[in-house]
């Protein structure tokens, strides 16, 4: 058991979901994978295909078209899952928290295992959340 | 006999959720069909239950990319339903971070396009090069992204003249990469085959359905409204409008990094120019009944702003269209008689911005009509 624990601490891969966000966070999620911050190093990618995915990662307050979509994505991630909610959307609802088409929060829908707090939080941050969720795994 | 391609809300080639329905004879896109709206959240209904201060905050986050022309407009409109002009050195660091947002926005583009054709290297090149004007973006904000410098009468932070030298020298490093990429695009083979002669949008067409912006200018349409219709300094400083002829992917791309080295001609002058004196004025925004429109050239087209005030200090209406918004009339007609191989290239290359871009549509769900409601009765319908 040691053995398959060890293995997925290394190189998991994100699918980068935009539930309705301001694409603030996504910018910067894409900027923590790029040559300045290289979260590559550690073996991290973005995937296309949530059957490819690890980490499910989610910006944006979930706005009601979203809602479905969201637990469709993580219904079909295979296991074992985690998800990680970036910016302050998924955890508050942010400046949106009274708009009439959000349904936050992220763990109404599905389980979350980390958020990253900030609007937008930088991608030091992105990358902190992210190495706390595998040191969960 | 056709078939049927879905693409999305989540597909690799979007960044953003939308839903693409492609029908194709083999290789040939013969219809296509979008399907927006996952991205609405209801902002213009909640720009009128906040005051103007507070509205500053929600318009930046309408979109993150394009943060700065958005409250730049909101402001420019509001002062002008309030009759007051904001100091002249307030209007120059307006100009300077909405030029740095454009370098930033079109950078991006640059990059997120690479990947589309399948050039990852030159997509980690352009992000790289994209981190120094975030830099300077953040020296002069304080943030990455939301820059939160607008406010209603001036701004809030001032450009401090120790750190003119740095946003000079960050300038000339980018002027140089953009240099390279001009060259790159004008002889690389892989992104000649894939970007001439692909997505073409005519003049005739582009004028047809009111293209806006860079996707207009490519394809020889000359409209600019920092030339048009000066806000802000843009009077006051000189600048090329860029033209393309050919309306393909490859005139867009070109337009754009053209675009970048106007901008870092804006920013010089601008920093060089720059008056002393304040960078804000009180405003009273309990504003009598009085209307404004507002328009600024994003990094994306034009952008347009339409706002009410009835007396109160919230407004009675915020309107917002933004330019994503005008120019997805145009994409049906960039992919009828393409490929399949072409289709994320094209999305990409009018720069779809879905947060901006989405609106909600009222269906009855049995009858399948679409239906419009007044303001009284939206209201009516929300409590």
């Amino acid at each position: 058991m040691g053995l398959i624990r060890l293995c997925r601490k290394k190189s998991p891969w994100l699918i980068h979901f935009n539930t309705g966000g301001c694409a603030g966070c996504d910018i910067e999620l894409v900027a923590a994978l790029t040559p300045r911050y290289d979260l590559e190093r550690f073996g991290i990618q973005l995937r296309g295909s949530p059957r490819h995915a690890d980490i499910l990662v989610v910006t944006g307050p979930i706005t009601r078209q979203a809602k479905d979509r969201i637990i469709r994505i993580y219904e079909q991630m295979p296991e074992p899952k985690s998800v990680i909610a970036i910016g302050s959307c998924p955890a508050s609802g942010s400046v949106y928290h009274d708009c009439y088409n959000v349904v936050w929060p992220l763990d109404k829908h599905v389980p979350v295992s980390a958020y990253v707090p900030g609007c937008p939080p930088k991608p030091e941050a992105m990358i902190y959340g992210i190495l706390k969720v595998l040191g969960k795994v | 006999m056709t078939f049927i391609v879905p693409i999305g809300p989540q597909h690799p080639a979007l960044k953003e959720p939308a839903f693409f329905r492609f029908e194709v004879k083999g290789e040939e896109i013969a219809d296509v069909d979008i399907r927006f709206g996952y991205v609405h959240r209801g902002i213009e209904e909640a720009l009128q239950r906040r005051d103007y201060k507070h509205d500053v905050y929600l318009i930046e986050r309408i979109c993150g990319i394009c943060n700065v022309v958005h409250t730049t407009t909101y402001c420019q409109a509001i002062e002008q339903l309030a009759g007051v002009e904001p100091p002249e050195r307030a209007k120059y660091i307006r100009v300077i971070i909405l030029e740095l947002e454009r370098i930033h926005s079109h950078l991006l583009w640059l990059g997120i396009a690479a990947h589309q054709i399948g050039f990852n290297t030159l997509f980690m090149l352009a992000w790289r090069d994209r981190e120094r004007v975030m830099d300077l973006r953040e020296i002069i904000s304080g943030n990455r992204v939301t820059s939160a410098t607008n406010t209603i009468g001036g701004v809030r932070r001032d450009v401090k003249p120790e750190h003119v030298p740095t946003i000079l020298r960050g300038l000339d490093e980018l002027e140089h990469s953009t240099k390279y990429y001009i060259d790159l695009f004008n002889s690389d083979r892989t992104i000649l085959a894939r970007c001439t002669n692909v997505g073409i949008l005519t003049k005739d067409d582009a004028r047809k359905f009111c293209a806006v912006g860079p996707l207009a200018r490519a394809s020889g349409v000359d409209t600019d409204i920092r030339r048009d219709h000066p806000y802000a300094i843009y009077d006051k400083l000189s600048f090329n409008v860029i033209t393309e002829r050919e309306g393909d992917v490859w005139a867009k791309s070109m337009v754009r990094l053209r675009e970048i080295l106007e901008a870092i001609h804006i920013v010089r002058q601008a920093v060089k120019e720059m008056p002393i004196g304040p960078i804000r004025i009180k405003v009273n925004l309990e504003i009598p009944r009085n209307e404004a429109i507002e328009r600024t050239e994003a990094p994306r087209g034009e952008l347009f702003y339409y706002a009410l005030s009835n007396g109160t200090d919230s407004p009675e209406r915020v309107h917002v269209r933004t330019p994503t918004c005008a120019n997805f009339a145009s994409i049906k007609r960039m992919f009828l008689g393409g490929t399949v191989a072409e289709i994320p290239i094209v999305i990409w290359s009018i720069d779809p911005c879905f947060a901006c871009n989405d609106r909600v549509a009222l269906v009855d769900s049995h009858t399948g009509k679409t239906f419009n409601l007044s303001l009284k009765e939206l209201r009516k319908w929300r409590h």
